[in-house]
């Protein structure tokens, strides 16, 4: 049975100027100089090398770890290597104020989670629940919450139905099967 | 209460009832993959439904045309991973020569105002330029989609585009796309449907409606959908094969999320200057940049319209020394048109290179890449770094890329005499 929970690091992914990164492309993800490659062992090394300030994620991620990251996340081509890639670094989960559609569809349904946000604050330390790179967090599918040190910092949009389903066959090739 | 374009397209395809923001499964028309994901495809297939066969060959297809043919060893073999599949199983395969996929599709009638295509190309969105549902997925889903012939959808909420005024005589389908996205930007459409209305929409032809359908993918949107005129009815009657056309619009008192009004009669050629399609500037703004290359082709313009009307343009004029001026027809009927018209020998004697049919300059295709520093005008659809080379890509359309290359500078083709 799939975690409903995880407890682990956060990446919050900010530009020079401090703000979150919205409109991360496939392209920065996963460079499509690499997508002759099929299997997902090999995918982990390259994520977000083009995206600038992160070439250097893929050496310094860790299994566990949460990735926080601004709107549109994965826009662009319907490369499923871009979702593959993190699942193959041992991230646990995506939290995004938005998706590229294709490539929510991708990480739905290959059973990853990617969990969608509207308000949160990346940015000013003077708010309670400034959420920041290193933070240690627990995230709750069911409740749809995220927690630092037992205080909530945040509300997550819950999963559809369909996510939810497909999540916790495992794929959506196993959830087929129960069709 | 009404209903948009989409939400009955959705709806003559599911048994649930249909509503934006809820999950329906969807039966599929057209399932495809293309010579790249199609690889990926295929090893998703094997290793999910090993043995089995697809749910409807009949409604299942490859169409080659990233990079036709294939000019490195991987793609080669990726190419024939699918041939071997696509023989196996019995599935119908759009080979090397055919041309783009989105295109082959309308051509083939395969595409049908009304139907649901899906397949491994982010701009099969273009389908709604016959009012029918196209959407790009990933190689999991399309393997999927193979086997069950039906998908989950979510359906997406409408937004309404009304282009007022007429687009002046100087401006062409793709300046008005260009301006479209530059208003609405790159999230302007973000996880929505976009219908578009005016007279100017009216009487786009179907080539127009083409070139503004594959952009809504640089508004971030779902697809965007033109409501069929008849020209688009009867072209896609007469390639049916005598299968029934049924285009569906939408309710008077359809419920749009949002709705926005933009005046075209003013308009001028546009242009939008790396690395982002929504960076839309008049042409006359970069008039002083000079250019190494030009590419007329891709989805968004390759069509036989485009093409003919550049080559009745560029007749009896020189392209730029040392410039490298690329034609790619998206379609081998759009080439065989050319030749019989004898546009291409037209383009040829101006200095144009012809290449046969595929993306072209769009993916690392057949015609090739810029290196880093050149700067090229591209009829494309996207000008982001590293997609069409190193260098620098300026979107325009066929008439501003060609006159581009006659200048041997960026230029609109009222400077060219
Ligand atoms: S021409 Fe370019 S955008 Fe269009 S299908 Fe080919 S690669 Fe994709």
């Amino acid at each position: 049975m799939p975690s409903t929970k995880f407890k682990g690091r956060a990446w919050v992914i900010l530009d020079e100027q401090g703000e979150i990164i919205d409109d991360i492309d496939t392209d920065m993800i996963f460079h499509n100089s690499y997508l002759a490659i099929t299997e997902i062992e090999k995918m982990g090394q390259y994520t977000f090398d083009n995206l600038e300030g992160y070439k250097d994620f893929a050496q310094k991620a860790k299994p566990g770890d949460l990735v926080f990251v601004g709107a549109n996340f994965g826009s662009g081509s319907s490369r499923q290597q871009a979702v593959g890639c993190f699942r193959s670094l041992g991230v646990s989960c995506i939290v995004a104020n938005s998706y590229g559609a294709i490539y929510k569809r991708n990480a739905i349904n290959s059973g990853f989670p990617i969990l969608t946000i509207k308000d949160i604050n990346f940015t000013d330390p003077n708010e309670p629940g400034m959420i920041k790179s290193g933070d240690e967090l627990e995230i709750d599918l069911e409740k749809a919450t995220i927690h630092r040190d037992g205080l909530q910092v945040g509300t997550l949009e819950p999963f559809s139905k369909v996510q939810k389903d497909i999540y916790m066959a495992g794929d959506i090739f196993e959830y087929a099967k129960e069709l | 209460m009404g209903q948009t374009m989409i939400e009955k397209i959705i709806g003559a395809h599911t048994s649930e009832s249909v509503h934006p923001g809820k999950t329906v499964w969807m039966e599929i028309d057209v399932r495809s993959a293309r010579d790249f994901g199609g690889a990926n495809v295929v090893k998703n297939f094997q290793t999910h439904y090993p043995g089995e066969i697809v749910d409807d060959v009949k409604k299942t297809f490859f169409t080659f045309d990233c990079v036709v043919p294939a000019n490195t060893i991987p793609y080669a073999s990726n190419q024939q991973t699918c041939r071997d599949f696509a023989k196996d199983q019995g599935i119908k395969l759009y080979d090397v020569d055919a041309g783009i996929g989105s295109h082959v599709d309308i051509e083939e009638g395969l595409a049908l105002p009304g139907g649901v295509i899906v397949g491994t190309d982010s701009h099969l969105n273009i389908m709604g330029a016959v009012g029918a549902f196209g959407q790009g997925m990933g190689d999991q889903d399309i393997a999927f989609a193979f086997k069950a012939g039906k998908t989950w959808f979510e359906v997406p909420p409408t937004m309404k585009v009304t282009i007022k005024g007429d687009l002046p005589e100087n401006c062409t389908a793709k300046d008005l796309t260009l301006e479209v996205v530059r208003v609405l930007g790159s999230k302007g459409a973000l996880g929505r449907a976009v219908e578009f209305y005016g007279d100017a929409i009216d009487k786009l032809s179907l080539p127009g409606r083409i070139t503004l359908a594959s952009m809504a993918t640089e508004m971030g949107a779902i697809t965007g959908l033109l409501p069929p005129n008849q020209e688009v009815i009867d072209y896609c009657t007469q390639r049916a094969d005598g299968r029934s056309v049924r285009p569906y619009y939408a309710d008077e008192d359809a419920n749009y999320v949002k709705e926005l009004t933009i005046d075209i009669s003013e308009l001028t050629p546009r242009i939008a200057s790396p690395p982002k399609p929504d960076n839309v500037s008049p042409v006359s703004d970069l008039a002083n940049q000079t250019i190494d290359g030009v590419f007329i082709g891709s989805c968004t313009n390759g069509s036989y319209k485009d093409i003919s009307e550049v080559a009745k343009f560029v007749k009896g004029k020189k392209v730029f020394p040392g410039v490298m001026a690329k034609v790619v027809p998206a379609t081998r009927e759009i080439y065989g048109k050319l030749l019989g018209e004898g546009h291409i020998q037209t383009l040829y004697d101006s200095g144009f290179i012809v290449s046969n049919p595929g993306c072209g300059g769009c993916a690392s295709g057949q015609i090739g890449m810029t290196g880093k520093g050149e700067v090229q005008v591209s009829t494309s659809n996207r000008n982001f770094t590293g997609k069409q080379g190193a260098g620098d890509t300026y979107l325009a359309s066929p008439m501003t890329a060609a006159a581009s290359a006659i200048l041997g500078r960026i230029g609109t083709a009222s400077e060219v005499v």
